[in-house]
């Protein structure tokens, strides 16, 4: 008479799905953090004055670092909603793995909150006068890196889901991790404008993301379980 | 639908600490199917955290829990396929409507062949709410949609943290009848209530 449980593979998709329509109905959480990225670059030709030698250098550095505040700012859509409306017990006591089901609600997460940053990035280029023959490289290191900080973030968004106001926590927690990505994000970029391969600057990402995208989920899962005790 | 009749729930020695505060310690508990079990305790005498670490959603400060012999931190997804859980806050999203609520549910759960969410909402008395978003309904109507999980749930094991909070006597008899019917399929279930819900033959653990 009974169903076994669905497969882990259905209901990972399960939770993408819901949370892509839930996202779809909270539309403000994840508008906020991109208009926040747009308005942050937009405000620098303002307070560095217009001479496009002084954008095109700062440019890579300043979208790079706009981008991480961003992520950050969505980080707290993650989890908090969930815990204190009690889905996320539901979550931690399904018949499945919790990793698993964590990385679906990562991988909904940067895909209304990652994605949107990458698409918008070329806008942002031009603003800071950007080359465009650039444009596609700066695209490409936001995509390799910017999971990676949905998936370490996770991390500390799970450990703070408890915790009011653990906002300044969680940047404390978070930002040593995600200074790595920074660095070679940023740099791939001035590297690629000043002519130069960045194939080692692409490898260092991918790798990082390879072993956030591993790690990431159980250390997210063993937090969410430590936040719910 | 029947569950089998050897199914066996089991608490040791638990403890638990809550702040600098025990709780409550050296709490036996031994539920063989079909039985119902009432904790009952004044506010903050640790009933939710007792659910909590039955659910083992909460790790007790000492003691074990056990599901027909095996401690449920060693098999966890083969606990949670036999546990439905219904806490103090009811898991459900308030963007969603009350389908989409259940539809998560069974896309992750284990289910009942014979009962399709729509067929469970109209069981806990939301027939014509399907497709409102919970948080345009009241209270009362958004527990009910907690309750309907149990409707659509194949779990042997229902731990329910005060079922009934917030629901009215038409809702309260709908939930009465739910667990009639589920001791009646050899279930077994751990409730904590005010409102005297225990039915015949439960079995009373008092904090």
């Amino acid at each position: 008479m009974n169903a076994a449980p669905p497969s882990t593979l259905r209901a990972l998709a399960a939770v993408v799905r819901r949370d892509l329509k839930l996202a779809l109905r909270n539309r403000g959480d994840f508008v906020n953090p991109i208009l926040f990225f747009v308005i942050v670059v937009s405000l620098f030709p303002l307070g560095l004055g217009s001479n496009p030698d002084d954008l095109r250098r700062v440019a890579p550095g300043v979208i790079w670092v706009a981008a991480l505040l961003a992520t950050l700012l969505a980080m707290d859509h993650l989890f908090k909603p969930d815990f204190d409306d009690g889905t996320l017990d539901q979550l931690a006591l399904a018949p499945h793995p919790l990793p698993v089901l964590i990385l679906g609600k990562i991988l909904a997460h940067w895909t209304v909150s990652g994605v949107p940053l990458i698409l918008v990035s070329p806008l942002l280029a031009v603003f800071l006068n950007v080359q465009p023959q650039l444009i596609p490289i700066l695209m490409a290191s936001l995509a390799v890196g910017t999971p990676s900080l949905s998936l370490i973030g996770a991390i500390g968004v799970a450990l703070t889901a408890g915790v009011r106001r653990g906002g300044v926590l969680l940047t404390l927690l978070i930002l040593p991790l995600y200074t790595p990505i920074l660095i070679f994000g940023a740099s791939l970029v001035e590297t690629a404008a000043a002519g130069l391969p960045v194939a080692g600057q692409f490898y260092v990402l991918a790798a990082i993301l390879t072993l956030s995208l591993t790690l990431a989920p159980l250390a997210a899962a063993a937090a969410v379980r430590v936040s719910l005790g | 639908m029947k569950f089998p009749p050897d199914n066996h729930l089991a608490a040791t020695s638990l403890a638990c600490v809550r702040g600098d505060r025990l709780l409550f310690e050296a709490l036996e508990l031994s539920l063989r199917a079909g039985r119902v079990c009432v904790v009952e305790g004044v506010n903050g005498a640790g009933k939710t955290s007792l659910l909590r670490i039955l659910s083992g959603l909460g790790a007790p400060e000492h003691g074990a829990v056990t599901w027909n012999g095996v401690d449920i931190r060693e098999q966890r997804e083969e606990y949670n396929r036999s546990l439905s859980h219904v806490g103090h806050s009811n898991g459900v999203k308030g963007e969603l409507t009350a389908l989409e609520n259940l539809e998560a549910v069974v896309a992750v759960q284990a289910t009942r062949r014979d009962a399709a969410p729509a067929e469970a909402l109209s069981r806990v008395g939301l027939s014509g709410y399907e497709d409102a978003p919970l948080k345009h309904l009241s209270a009362g109507q958004r527990r009910r949609v907690a309750i309907a999980r149990l409707a659509v749930s194949a779990a042997p094991l229902w731990i329910l943290d005060e079922p009934v909070a917030a629901l009215d006597s038409d809702g309260v008899e709908r939930f009465e009848g739910l667990l009639a019917e589920h001791v009646a399929a050899n279930g077994i279930a751990v409730l904590a209530s005010h409102q005297g819900l225990a039915p015949p033959g439960a079995v009373s653990v008092r904090l």
